[in-house]
Parts: structure tokens; C-alpha cells; sequence
């Protein structure tokens, strides 16, 4: 990738409208934008000579709003962020409270986060893949997709009660325990799971025309990839071996046994590959989670911070004014300032969370990875069609709802 | 790069009240003790205070200084510490090391006279739409952005949102203007 000092003659910014140069508007309510995104880009005949993209559509100031919440209160804020992986969201945010509050969180509460979240990836990825195909022009993948993605929506629905903004992680453990027969369920979806995507790649794998429009187009180096903060399937679409759940183990991953898939190319095409091979490893990292559940508590024994069951409430005083309190007052978080990371099906999502002692945040930030991926479109669009920037938008994987926030 | 070892190890004793201080904090204070204002370790996490003019020369070493390797910049964020505290805002940098794995984070304490910080993208370019970002929610000049414009809220926007002093539902409807 050329820097700014080194721009070959034919991207140079000529200020005659109508001559040789034409800049176009593309979005907000552009589909193949995933939301609300708009382009302002310059073109030469076809080519993209520069890309501007204009974001904030979405904003609805959640980062603000959660100054104003209680801790507990926050967590369905952040369902509405990247609305594709609202599990992650909750995950990253209750860690944060958790790491803040020095909290132990008992194991098999653990092996849930793990199980929900990788089942929340595949979902993402689907959505992904399918939109990604549409915008290219294969609509049939699509349909597939979205026919996978309803089994682990009705999963999530099964164990939390919401679909897409579930709440399900609590500050101390989750929501509540898995309902009865959801394992039977959840292992026959994995079982079938894998056949799917072999659906997917006989349907587009080997599609000549889908090959043509995605290689080659819209390369990355490794060195421009970790200098624009690419992070994610990105990132590791252009040959870094970096994840989260590796580098910086978190409920329990370090006892998973996956791999991470990279791809050396740093193109589309290496993006949609690392995509599609993480499904599988992500399927690999939830039979194992699947299998190693153990009946045992789902929330961590801290009556201050964590609601009392509904049966203890029935015989315990002290549960009742504890429930009370907590709905109340909320709940104290000791002074102190944690960044808490993890790899959402996105790239790293990191949350910034500093308490000043009270029941509320006095601020937290999300550092959403399709912010960092789409801050470097415009290096990736340079040179390229126009046709293509709609492959490029598709292969980083934005949600504007985590961008706007 | 500045920084060949060979120079006298002079085993001075570090000069944090903390005890055992994890080995990226021993070694910044062995080279440099002159750029840290103040070090806190907690909760798992080292945070470098430094000077706000001295923001560039801090990452720019940190990122090619063999014991730490922090090539990749996480996020830049802004905080308000409240509307009566002193200095009142600040700005954290999360560096994190590709190849080493560790995390640091670097604060930068602002005034409100003083909004000023020197700008990181030409260290990583990354650093470019979340200075707009904070620039946009709080106000931060960063000196030497290429096009710091507001980002997410509109170019009118009246104000700093994030600001503690900023109302929730803002000073009138924007819609009204």
C-alpha cells in the first residue's frame, strides 16, 4: 500500500468537475452498505481514486447513556451494538465489571459463555456470508444461511428468551441455567452443522464468477493490516496469526483445543476463506464446550452483586433485601479503570470501563472492531472498480450499529 | 531508535512504592524514569502517565523498542474525570504487542485550558478516526491530525457530548435548529 508521499500521478485529486474525475455519493440507504454507512467517493471512469466514508447515522449515544445506568442495566445496551453478536457484547462488557469487581465466576457459568458465544460467531458468520454473497450477486447462499442461522437463534432464544438482544451474561454468571433438553438440541444442531457448510462451499467456493470478484480484490498487507488496527478475520486474512482467545485467554479458551486460521493473500478471497474455516473451528470449540458440561451453580456466590433465585427469595429474607437493594441502590464497583478484550466474531472488541466508586460508570467505551476495520477502506477501495468497493464493504464485515454506537 | 543497552546498568532501585513491578515497568523505568509522571499497576494492567507533549516520542519508542514490541495500536479513548477535578480530562492509548501479547495502556492528563495532544497517526494510522472520535465526544485537539472533523455526531453539533457537563438529552432538540 502506497503511503500518502508516494501516490502515483492518476490518484491525485484534480479539482475539474466533469472532466476526467466524478465524485458520487453512495448511501446511506445504499443496501449492499449494511446499514447506514455513506461513501462520498471520487471516481476516474471506474476506478476509485478515493473513498471518504461518512459515518454516524446510527449514533444514539450509548456510550453517554451508560453513565446514566446502573451496571446491571448497561447490559442491554450493549445488545444493541453489533445487534449481529449481541452475545459478545454482553461478554466483553460483563468482563469488564467482573475484572473491576475481582469476581470468580464458578465453571460451568463459564463453559455456557463459551458454548453461546461460539454459537453467536457461526450466527454472525452467517449473516456475513450470506450478505456478503447477495452483494456479489448470489442470492441462493442467502437463503441457506439464514435457514442455519433461525436454528441458533431459536438455541439463544431457547436459553435466554430474546433472539437478538438476549441479555443473557449477568455481572457474576448469566442470566439463568440452560433449560432442560437444550444440550439434545444444541448437539443436533452441531451435528448437522457441518454438512451445511459443506452446502456453502459447493456453492460458492468453486463459483468461478464469485473467484473472479473476490481475488485479488482489495489487498492488505500484513504490516498495513496491523497498522490500520485491522483485527479479526481481517487481520488474519492477510497471514497474522492473531486471536484474542489465544493471546489473551478469557473464560477459560485456554483449555480449547482449535486452531486459528489465517490466510496469506490479505484479499477478499482470503477473508471470506478465514470466515469460512472459523465456522468450522468454531463449531469444533462448542461440541467441546457442549461436552464438558457439569451440573454446578451458573452464578457466582456474591449476594451484593448477583440477584438471588426466585425460590431463595421465597424463604430467605435476606435474599429479598438483597434482590431489593440490588434493584434499588444497585450495586458499588471499587474505583478503578480496566480495558477488557475479546474476540468478537468481528476483531477485538475491547471494552474501556472506569468506575469512580458508585453504582454507575463513569465511562465506558467500546472499542468496536468494525470501526477500526472501516477507518482503513479507504486504503483497501484505492485503485480498485466500483463494483468492487461493494466486495470490499462485504469482506470486512461492518455493523453499523457497533460503529455509530 | 534510541536505547542500545550497553549503556551503564546502573542498578538503581525503582523508584515505585509498589512491590515487584512487572518486568515492562522495571525495564521503561531503567530507560527512561524521566517520561513517567506515574505508574499504576492494577487489576492486571500497567498504566504509564506521561507528559501530553511527550506522547509521540513515548509511542513511537514503545512500538519499536525490542522488550515490549507494541505494534498495534487497540484504541484511543478520552475520559472526563468530572467537571471540578484537575487536570479534568484525559486520553488512553491501549497498545498491544502482536508478537509479545501484552498490553500496556499510556494516559495523558489534559486541562481544560490546554486541550491540546500531539497527534499519533503518523505513528500508526489507525490512530486517525479514533482521535476523530475523541476530538468529536470530548474536544481533544490533536495537533498534526490530517482532517480532524467531527465523526460521528454532525458538523453543527453544538458541544462536546461525552463531557459530564453536556446534558443527557442535549441543550435543545437538533431538529429545531
Amino acid at each position: 500500500m502506497s503511503t500518502a508521499a508516494n501516490i502515483p500521478p492518476q490518484f491525485e485529486i484534480v479539482d475539474r468537475p466533469l472532466d476526467t474525475q466524478m465524485t458520487i455519493s453512495m448511501g446511506p440507504q445504499h443496501p449492499s452498505t449494511h446499514g447506514v454507512l455513506r461513501l462520498e467517493l471520487v471516481l476516474d471512469g471506474e476506478m476509485v481514486v478515493k473513498t471518504t466514508p461518512d459515518i454516524g447515522y446510527l449514533h444514539t449515544g450509548m456510550e453517554k447513556l451508560f453513565e446514566y445506568k446502573k451496571y446491571q442495566q448497561g447490559i442491554v445496551i450493549t445488545d444493541r451494538m453489533d445487534y449481529l453478536n449481541p452475545l459478545g457484547n454482553n461478554l466483553a462488557y460483563v468482563m469488564a465489571a467482573e475484572k473491576l469487581l475481582s469476581m470468580e465466576i464458578p465453571e460451568r457459568a463459564q463453559v455456557i459463555r463459551v458454548l453461546m458465544c461460539e454459537l453467536q460467531r457461526i450466527a454472525s458468520h452467517l449473516v456475513w456470508l450470506g450478505t456478503h454473497a447477495l452483494d456479489i450477486g448470489a442470492m441462493t447462499v442467502f437463503f441457506y444461511c439464514f435457514r442455519e442461522r433461525e436454528k441458533i437463534l431459536n438455541l439463544i432464544e431457547a436459553a435466554s428468551g430474546g433472539r437478538l438482544t438476549p441479555s443473557y451474561f449477568r455481572i457474576g454468571g448469566l442470566m439463568m441455567d440452560l433449560p432442560a433438553g437444550f444440550e439434545n438440541r444444541c448437539k443436533q444442531f452441531l451435528d448437522d452443522f457441518l454438512k451445511a457448510v459443506g452446502e456453502f462451499h459447493t456453492l460458492l467456493s468453486g463459483n468461478k464468477i464469485f473467484q473472479k470478484r473476490t481475488q485479488g480484490i482489495g489487498r492488505i498487507s500484513a504490516e498495513a493490516a496491523i497498522d490500520w488496527g485491522l483485527s479479526g478475520p481481517c487481520l488474519r486474512g492477510s497471514g497474522v496469526d492473531l486471536d484474542v482467545r489465544r493471546a489473551n485467554p478469557y473464560s477459560g479458551y485456554e483449555n480449547y483445543d482449535f486452531e486459528v486460521p489465517t490466510e496469506p493473500d490479505g484479499d477478499v478471497w482470503a477473508r471470506y476463506m478465514v470466515r469460512m474455516r472459523e465456522m468450522k473451528e468454531s463449531h469444533k470449540i462448542a461440541t467441546q464446550a457442549l461436552s464438558r458440561l457439569k451440573p454446578g451453580p451458573v452464578k457466582a456466590d456474591d449476594p451484593k452483586v448477583v440477584l438471588p433465585d426466585r425460590e431463595a427469595m421465597k424463604k430467605h429474607m435476606d435474599a429479598l433485601i438483597h434482590h431489593f437493594l440490588i434493584i434499588a441502590e444497585g450495586f458499588n464497583v471499587p474505583a478503578g479503570e480496566v480495558y477488557h478484550p475479546i474476540e468478537a466474531s468481528k476483531g477485538e472488541l475491547g471494552v474501556y470501563m472506569k468506575s469512580d466508586g458508585g453504582p454507575k460508570p463513569s465511562r465506558v467505551h467500546f472499542r468496536g472492531p468494525s470501526f477500526v476495520n472501516l477507518s482503513a477502506l479507504p486504503d483497501l477501495a484505492r485503485g480498485e472498480m466500483v463494483a468492487d468497493v461493494v466486495a470490499i464493504i462485504g469482506s470486512l464485515d461492518i455493523v453499523l450499529g457497533e460503529i455509530d454506537r | 531508535m534510541p536505547g542500545p543497552e550497553t549503556t551503564e546498568p546502573t542498578p538503581e532501585p525503582s523508584v515505585s512504592s509498589e512491590q515487584a513491578p512487572s518486568p515492562i515497568v522495571a525495564a521503561l523505568q531503567r530507560e527512561h524514569p524521566e517520561w513517567l509522571t506515574e505508574v499504576i499497576e492494577a487489576y492486571g494492567e500497567v498504566t504509564f502517565v506521561v507528559p501530553q507533549e511527550l506522547i509521540v516520542t513515548v509511542c513511537s519508542f514503545l512500538k519499536g523498542w525490542p522488550e515490549g514490541r507494541f505494534d498495534f495500536l487497540a484504541d484511543i479513548c478520552g475520559a472526563d474525570r468530572g467537571v471540578e477535578e484537575e487536570p479534568r480530562f484525559e486520553v488512553n492509548y491501549h497498545l498491544f504487542s502482536t508478537t509479545k501479547h501484552h498490553r500496556v495502556r499510556i494516559k495523558v492528563l489534559l486541562t481544560e485550558e490546554d486541550m491540546h495532544v500531539q497527534s499519533v497517526t503518523s505513528v500508526w494510522r489507525t490512530a486517525n478516526w479514533h482521535e476523530r472520535e475523541t476530538y468529536d465526544l470530548f474536544g481533544v485537539i490533536f495537533d498534526g491530525h490530517p482532517d480532524l472533523r467531527r465523526i460521528l455526531l454532525p458538523e453543527d453539533w453544538q458541544g462536546h457530548a461525552l463531557r459530564k457537563d453536556f446534558p443527557l438529552r442535549g441543550y435543545e432538540p437538533y431538529s429545531l435548529k
